[in-house]
């Protein structure tokens, strides 16, 4: 069983290798690229059931036993990101075979989105900071190049942002995890975990987390280091923003849960976990204010990325058991719901010709069906019950209430009204109104004029994601009891640092 | 000795920080490659200066005394030396590329993704 931590790592190193040995068979690739998350699909779903049922799994590599090598830890959180991994994965591998175009496939689109969910699974697995900072690389390098494969203007320009910001984030990082490293001796997550409380000088202990806090604050775009997101997220192939957007921010996300959970508790970082608490009112407000203003399509939904990381670090601040599964659950909506809005404007400028809202309209009169399969993932995002972003919103604003942060509760709610609002406003301006050429035929659209195959490659993902918004908000239950588990397990990491340590024989 | 590391590598810091805040490419990427070789020092230090006593075992004994050189910062900054060197190629391939392509090396000049479409700059 343990064996098996290995997988979600080897299945797409192999399957990226597999692909670039058969280089210009692009339709190989293809096939490659689904088999290959669809057994990842079946691993994680493996590894979950054995988590839940064993408890926490640790793979010491090479034999070599925590703390002196390096370990791979499988936990609930862990588990459950590379399962939602493996499906935003496939309906991504899905959705590229119709909207990506053949020079992008010839230049090594496939392997490329093999290797990025190698890095984010990664770092999922791993229980060593330095072995992190490997991933987030691995991770990092691959998103830039999908990020500019195709080399337009306005992808050479987002990317030198994301590029330079993303750069500086690592060399932060690599600075704190070698002043940790000598404070303690040790790059263990688990033994860091033990060993923090011990030391002496807990101002530079402070300035470590601090130092943490802005590298994974960049990563998951918080405010104030958010402004490479919106500037960069909106310029490649939507297939490509759609996984950015899914699960980039979201690495970063769960590097800050692992380590302000795990690693350094509220009584060693106290100061962090004030500056994530504001960071998070901060973080929905601006980004949600930015969405408002937006008429581009994939713009407006970039800054609702932005906005709804602010929910999910105000929870993580809280630091309460239910604030944590809250947190948790809204992380996983988020992601689902997320892509597929993605997913969603791809279509919508198939039909209509723009991303920009004023130039196109009247999906709805041709099309209702596709009005359907939008308000799924809008209203979910929105928080409209009874789908998933309804209860995500309610567990938020529930233990914001308990903790007492009555003035960020209040943001938190506005908030919600303004992401409905954007919302409505998408549905009026692209699927309600009136086509502003009203001599616009839907019957010249590029979507109409896809082959079959690839008109369905289009919709799949659409569907099969606005299932998973429906089935997180009616069985909510199950559900939620996985996500307080989880919290349960990481405010309470005696048995993590059980499992890794004494793992070992 | 640890101190002069210390000034190095703050020096090397704010030479980084200062490149990148200059709107020249050129200059952001030596800003880059000097906040990437600051971080690889610091590791270096912060991991402790041991001269002459590399971590061998002797022959005959079965581990070594205080004080050894310790070897992992030492495989942690070689690592991400590799890290590094591969992404500076990188980047430094992408400016190069976006020189060519937009005509200019001016970072105040690449605010086209940031404005609202149909706005006025």
């Amino acid at each position: 069983m343990n064996r098996m931590l290995m997988l979600p790592v080897l299945l797409p190193l192999a399957t990226a290798i597999l692909m670039l040995l058969f280089h210009g068979k692009v339709v190989l690739q293809r096939i490659l690229g689904v088999l290959s998350t669809t057994l990842l699909g079946i691993t994680a779903g493996f590894l979950l059931q054995g988590v839940l049922q064993e408890g926490t799994l640790a793979l010491q590599i090479g034999g070599w036993e925590a703390p002196f090598g390096i370990t791979f830890v499988a936990d609930t959180l862990a588990t459950i990101m590379v399962a939602i991994t493996a499906m935003i994965g496939f309906t991504t591998a899905l959705y590229s075979i119709g909207t990506i175009n053949r020079e992008r496939e010839h230049y090594f689109y496939y392997p490329l989105m093999q290797l990025l969910l190698l890095g984010i699974n990664g770092a999922f697995m791993t229980g060593d900071i330095f072995n992190l900072y490997v991933w987030f690389e691995v991770m990092l390098i691959s998103s830039f190049v999908l990020l500019v494969l195709g080399s337009r203007p306005q992808q050479l320009e987002g990317a030198i942002k994301y590029v330079t910001l993303n750069l500086l984030s690592s060399a932060i990082f690599l600075a704190a995890v070698g002043i940790l490293y000598g404070m303690t001796g040790t790059l263990n997550m688990a033994d860091l975990a033990v060993r923090i409380p011990l030391i002496e000088h807990r101002e530079l202990l402070t300035v470590v987390a601090v130092l943490f806090l802005v590298t994974f604050g960049v990563k998951s775009a918080i405010f104030p280091l958010f402004f490479w997101l919106p500037a960069s997220y909106h310029t490649p192939p939507i297939a490509v923003s759609a996984i950015f957007a899914g699960l980039l921010t979201k690495v970063g996300v769960y590097a800050i849960i692992r380590f302000f959970t795990t690693i350094f508790t509220s009584t060693d970082a106290a100061l962090v976990h004030q500056l994530l608490l504001w960071s998070g009112g901060f973080t929905m407000v601006v980004g949600v204010l930015g969405a408002v203003a937006q008429y581009d399509v994939r713009k407006l939904l970039s800054f609702h990325i932005v906005s709804q990381i602010g929910y999910m670090i105000f929870a993580i601040a809280i630091q309460s058991p239910l604030a944590i599964a809250a947190g948790l659950f809204y992380m996983l909506h988020n992601i689902v719901a997320k892509t597929n809005l993605f997913y969603m404007s791809g279509l919508m400028k198939r039909l209509g010709g723009s991303y920009n809202l004023r130039d196109i309209g009247g999906i709805y009169r041709t099309y209702p069906l596709f009005g359907l399969l939008f308000l799924v993932p809008a209203l979910g995002l929105a928080g409209i019950p009874p789908l998933s972003g309804f209860w995500a919103k309610l567990l938020v604003i529930r233990a914001g209430l308990e903790a007492g942060e009555w003035l960020l509760v209040g943001i938190a709610l506005g908030v919600s009204m303004l992401t409905l609002f954007s919302m409505i406003k998408i549905w009026n301006e692209g699927f309600w109104k009136e086509h502003p050429v009203s001599s616009h035929d839907f019957s010249t659209s590029v979507y109409h004029h896809q082959s079959m195959l690839n008109k369905s490659m289009i919709i799949a993902p659409i569907v099969l994601l606005g299932l998973v918004t429906t089935v997180f908000g009616f069985w909510f239950e199950p559900f939620f009891t996985m996500a307080d588990h989880t919290a349960q397990e990481l405010l309470d990491p005696a048995n993590y640092i059980e499992s890794v340590r004494g793992g070992a024989r | 000795m640890t101190f002069l590391m210390a000034v190095l590598v703050g020096v090397l810091y704010a030479a980084g920080i200062y490149l990148m805040l200059r709107r020249s490419m050129v200059k952001v990427i030596f800003g880059l490659i000097f906040l990437g070789h600051a971080a690889n020092l610091m590791i270096f230090t912060v991991g402790r200066l041991t001269k002459g006593a590399p971590a061998f075992v002797p022959e005959g004994a079965t581990g070594i005394a205080e004080p050894f050189a310790d070897p992992l910062p030492q495989a942690l900054i070689l690592t991400a030396i590799v890290i590094g060197f591969g992404v500076q190629a990188f980047t430094i391939v992408l400016f190069k590329r976006t020189y060519l392509t937009l005509g200019t090396e001016d970072l105040d000049d690449m605010t086209s993704t940031d404005q609202l479409p149909g706005g006025k700059s």
